[in-house]
């Protein structure tokens, strides 16, 4: 059991070297320059991806909150932490990439925005959940409220994203999916390509933190558990 | 069901009839929400013509940063003297607890709202013109989803050591839809305009109170295991 997660750690390890060096060559040399935007285009294929990693880091979240309170297990406790601590990182480098790529083409740092509030309250409702975690005490207490914290920020960003649009749009009827970045002429073959090639490194990059940062939470409540034993055979 | 309300009521007539005898945490409130108006009235220069724009968000601000203050106290009270393990041995069912708190809080967060929403007004010199009964609906919608998310966080917060800090960390991303909803509708009355345009977010509001209170009196049991 021990030997083959090594196995995989290793093979995902030596897989993403190539393939983080592979995404940058496709972003910078191969994929052609956007006509309008010009090389600030670029930082989009990171942005997209970092996105989509950060909310389905969320999704990962909620899922595991659900499993611990469905029933109480360690291994669901420290996924849902992990998880949640990627998704901050990557929720922030979404917001910063997307404010440089905002700064060069729409010629401001931030605009309220749907997309980017509700990423921005999304990143406040993690950090919360984080100092949740954060508390003295059993971990099936912290389990138990941290859980419940997340199943309520889960809940909570759809409505978000909803209410943002509403108050933006100055209560027009907005069509699924005509935002204002969404340019209607589609995207070029290979930039398409490009994308889903980052898209796909930056998720394996995703799996392989969670599993090394589960790792190193399990050795964290081990070395916990052994300190207890020997402070109590000490007192004993 | 029945006896779930009924038991409700006896802890929100607790709560709220220790706090008839010493009145502090409601008089704080009031203070507080008071001082918050006289510290925006230095911010903003009430003669400005400005004014106007910023009274529905100044509403909402004085009503949650007020409303924190009790929130805090409610579940922070019953640790003196361990009296939440009295709650929770009581053959009651949990989420019990959680709607007498919610109607204690809402109760002293509207007794709140009673004297200084008129005082902001008198304060900014701000003639009312809207119509009143949608103005009271607006603030009941906005009030309960308000304290339905406050309560359960408050309950959630007080096994930190640190609640008071961790309170409004937690609640505030998670009120932002309601207050958006809340000033847009509050903003629409308060110009007279068509009632029609504050209805989407009146739904909204009503959605996000019917949503949260089923999700929090279903969760709250878990609250009350874990703390």
């Amino acid at each position: 059991m021990k030997q083959k997660s090594g196995f995989i750690d290793t093979a995902m390890f030596y897989l993403l070297i190539p393939m983080v060096f592979a995404a940058l060559y496709f972003v910078f040399i191969w994929s052609p320059v956007e006509k309008f935007m010009g090389a600030p285009q670029k930082i989009f294929y990171f942005h997209v991806s970092c996105a989509w990693v950060a909310f389905l880091a969320f999704f990962t979240v909620g899922y595991y909150s659900v499993r611990t309170l469905i029933k109480p297990n360690i291994k669901f406790h420290i996924h849902a932490g992990i998880s949640a601590e990627i998704g901050v990182l990557f929720t922030t480098i979404t917001l910063l990439t997307g404010m440089i790529w905002g700064k060069s083409s729409w010629n401001t740092w931030w605009t309220w925005e749907p997309r980017l509030a509700t990423t921005l309250i999304l990143w406040f409702i993690y950090v919360a959940y984080l100092f949740v975690r954060r508390m003295e005490g059993s971990w099936e207490k912290i389990a138990k409220l941290s859980a419940v914290f997340g199943i309520i920020g889960v809940i909570n960003v759809p409505i978000v994203f909803m209410a943002i649009r509403w108050w933006n749009t100055k209560l027009h009827p907005v069509v699924f999916g005509d935002g204002k970045n969404q340019d209607g002429g589609g995207i070029e073959p290979p930039m398409l390509f490009t994308l889903l090639f980052c898209i796909f490194t930056i998720t394996l990059l995703y799996a392989y933190l969670m599993r090394k940062g589960i790792e190193i939470e399990k050795m964290r409540h081990a070395v916990k558990k052994a300190k207890n034993k020997a402070i109590n055979r000490l007192a004993g | 069901m029945k006896a779930i309300i009924s038991d409700a009521w006896t802890i929100a007539g607790k709560d709220l009839g220790n706090e008839w005898k010493n009145k502090q945490t409601i008089g704080m409130m009031v203070i507080f929400s008071s001082l918050v108006i006289l510290v925006f009235s230095f911010a903003f220069d009430p003669t400005n013509n400005m004014v106007k724009a910023v009274i529905p968000g100044l509403i909402w601000l004085i009503t949650i940063f007020s409303g924190l203050l009790g929130l805090n106290r409610s579940f922070l009270s019953e640790q003196e003297n361990d009296s939440i393990t009295g709650l929770r041995s009581a053959p009651i069912d949990p989420s019990s607890i959680y709607l007498g708190k919610v109607m204690a809080n809402c109760t002293m967060v509207a007794a709140v709202q009673i004297i200084s929403i008129p005082v902001l007004f008198l304060l900014f010199d701000y003639r009312f013109m809207g119509e009143f009964l949608w103005f009271l609906l607006v603030l009941a919608a906005g009030t309960l989803g308000f304290i339905i998310v406050g309560t359960f966080l408050a309950a959630l917060a007080v096994n930190a050591k640190n609640s008071e800090m961790l309170l409004p960390v937690l609640l505030l991303p998670l009120l932002s839809p309601l207050m958006i909803a809340a000033v847009q509708a509050t903003r629409i009355i308060l110009e007279n305009a068509d009632i029609q345009d504050a209805m989407s977010w009146i739904q909204l509001m009503a959605a996000y109170d019917l949503l949260f209170l089923a999700a929090c009196f279903f969760l709250f049991e878990f609250i009350m295991e874990g703390s």
